[in-house]
């Protein structure tokens, strides 16, 4: 290994060594900004030592793309609203897996054409063909995901029959073009006679030979070499960079190139299969989705590292795969649902029915005005609130933060439960109230929460419903939500759930903590009923 | 096979460690988490830059370009949004 070479691979290792302490570093708040900043500096050395590859000759096209898309990235980063984050991850995501998806393909096309930039093998073109179809998935889901969080999309599933065995032909398809591009794809371009025979045997090619070729379209330079291997002779035009294989059949020779048609093929297959993966799936599981289709970009970066044999590309495309994979066994842990339950069963699409709804309900439901939430909360000792999609869509997070700070004035204890799915991605709720300068140590996830309900005089529930239905404690398979850890707030002394009505949530079903005895509906918008909350506490 | 067996070795390893680094990340920094790991799979820029530079032809360079732009954004947005996420939260002591 020549010096230079080995050089660049100790660099690379420096980056994946940064990528890794970088994630570690997010392990607590604290060093998290640190982290973060170790990763990029990983990032910032991989890219400059792989700019002083040789092979690299004009750096034109490498600068429009850097400039192009660092402009999109910086505006994307510093544009997008706290509450827009799950669509803003999810637009990176598809840019992550189309991006890998496109530079197997272009290493592909170059690899047919000759081996000056990568040799072409097994190991080669099969990975090309797995990061690619990894990649198109990822691009084209996290689109939808995109389309559904944005609300260009219907956010319930939208379902057709069929679709099982669609997708899995789907599949299929991309399978058989890529096991086709392994094999090997070369289409004929055109015959010459036979006479030419024994110029290709001396390796010494005529003028009437490139004329041949002219009559067809295609210059042959003068830097020419021939060889022959397995049967059939291989050209090389080392000038024009192109590659010709030449086979005989009876009393003509039959010339072919190298196509990546297949490959190609399978891209496109590749895609609509993305669409028909997340186009079922509702909105409340794109925590799940955006987990999964996040860990498939990593591994098409991975892919692209096996294309390339380079190790940087490998361990970081790894990493972001482990990322991925961990978070979507959380997110469906939450849920107490297989992967396979989100991904094909199509839950959200049925809503429940009136009647279903009005036999819990019936004349139990009690609402109640801010004054007298107000009263309750000054009387509270300990007050525990337990936002969910709706305080992001309400952009409740700076109310609640007064009403935060009104109610520690008083002398309240007041704490957050953050249930593991609430919102649209992992740890959503998080960024929102970070966002509104609500301390980190006062955001609980369920398993530290749970046990203090029972010590809890006042739950404000903001804009959750599934996450709080007493329902998911019950056996019944029938219930969508049966088994689902749940944050246990009608232990409480009282609950206060802030809600427009009383529609379903996103499982479609009815919530009895809404008819409980121990609770109060407070009908609104979460952020006008809160800043109402606030200015009544003030009152007092 | 030569190269396979050490690719294959390294993509194991750094699953494990990523499995093993990444399990200690708290629910509350869930959300950054999923935005850095995203910036860092942005590294296919890397694999973009070779061939996209090599001047080799048209296709190709229209290929390069487009991933290069995809990869950027998805590396300098990535880590530009979990920067300003993270920056957000705070402990008790610096909250004013």
């Amino acid at each position: 290994m020549p010096k230079e070479e080995a050089l660049v691979k100790l660099l690379y290792l420096a980056a994946a060594l940064l990528f890794i302490f970088g994630l570690k570093g997010l392990a607590h708040p604290r060093t998290a900004v640190r982290g973060n900043l170790l990763a990029a500096i990983g990032m910032l050395l991989a890219i400059v030592v792989t700019l002083t590859d040789k092979r690299i000759v004009d750096f034109r096209i490498i600068i429009a793309g850097l400039v192009v898309g660092g402009f999109i990235g910086t505006f994307m980063a510093y544009r997008s609203p706290m509450t827009a984050m799950p669509q803003v991850v999810a637009v990176f995501n598809a840019f992550g897996g189309g991006a890998s998806a496109l530079a197997v393909g272009a290493a592909l096309e170059e690899a047919l054409k000759g081996e000056w930039i990568e040799e072409i093998t097994v190991q080669f073109t099969s990975s090309a063909a797995g990061a690619a179809l990894i990649g198109a998935v990822a691009f084209t889901g996290s689109a939808i995901a995109f389309g559904k969080l944005q609300g260009i999309i219907k956010e319930r599933p939208i379902l057709f029959p069929g679709r099982h065995v669609v997708n899995l032909a789907l599949l299929v398809i991309c399978l058989g073009l890529s096991v086709w591009q392994v094999r090997g794809y070369t289409p004929l371009q055109f015959s010459i006679g036979s006479q030419f025979r024994s110029e290709l045997e001396t390796g010494v090619i005529s003028e009437d030979f490139r004329t041949a070729f002219a009559n067809k379209g295609i210059r042959l330079s003068k830097d020419v070499a021939i060889e022959y291997e397995a049967s059939e002779w291989v050209i090389t035009d080392h000038e024009d960079r192109e590659t010709y294989i030449v086979r005989e059949n009876e009393d003509q020779l039959n010339i072919h190139t190298r196509s990546a048609l297949p490959f190609w093929a399978m891209v496109g297959c590749a895609s609509i299969l993305g669409i028909m993966l997340v186009i079922p799936i509702g909105g409340a599981d794109m925590p799940v989705v955006i987990s999964l289709l996040n860990a498939y970009s990593g591994i098409a970066a991975a892919g692209h590292g096996w294309v390339l044999n380079n190790s940087v590309l490998i361990i970081a495309g790894s990493l972001v795969g482990a990322a991925g994979f961990i978070l979507t066994a959380i997110m469906s842990k939450a849920m107490n649902r297989s992967l396979a339950n989100i991904i094909f069963a199509g839950v959200g699409a049925e809503v429940a029915s009136e009647e279903e709804s009005e036999d819990i309900y019936a004349g139990r439901v009690k609402a109640a005005s801010p004054e007298e939430v107000a009263m309750m909360l000054e009387g509270a000792r300990r007050v525990v609130i337990a936002p969910g999609y709706g305080m992001a869509v309400a952009h409740a997070q700076y109310a609640i933060r007064d009403l935060v700070n009104e109610l520690e004035s008083k002398g309240v204890d007041v704490e957050f439960a953050i249930h593991p799915v609430a919102g649209r991605m992992p740890g959503h709720m998080n960024v929102l109230l970070a966002e509104a300068h609500i301390p980190y140590e006062k955001l609980k996830d369920l398993e530290t929460i749970n046990p203090s309900f029972e010590q809890t005089d006042v739950v404000l529930v903001v804009g959750a419903n599934d996450v709080v239905n007493p329902l998911a404690r019950e056996a019944d398979p029938s219930i969508p939500i049966a088994g689902m850890p749940i944050l246990n707030v009608d232990m409480a002394r009282s609950v206060v759930v802030i809600k427009r009505s009383l529609s379903p949530g996103f499982a479609g079903i009815a919530n009895p903590l809404f008819a409980a005895d121990n609770s109060l509906m407070l009908f609104g918008d979460a952020k006008q009923m809160i800043t109402e909350l606030t200015a009544a506490l003030k009152e007092i | 096979m030569e190269t396979f067996i050490p690719a294959l070795t390294i993509f194991v390893l750094a699953l494990v460690i990523g499995w093993e680094v990444i399990t200690k990340v708290p629910p509350l920094l869930h959300t950054p988490l999923m935005s850095g790991a995203n910036a860092i799979s942005g590294v296919t820029l890397v694999g973009t830059l070779i061939t996209s530079g090599a001047r080799l032809s048209t296709l190709t360079e229209i290929l390069g370009f487009i991933a290069v732009a995809m990869a950027t954004a998805n590396v300098i947005g990535g880590f530009l949004v979990t920067h300003r996420m993270l920056g957000m939260f705070r402990g008790k002591d610096k909250n004013a």
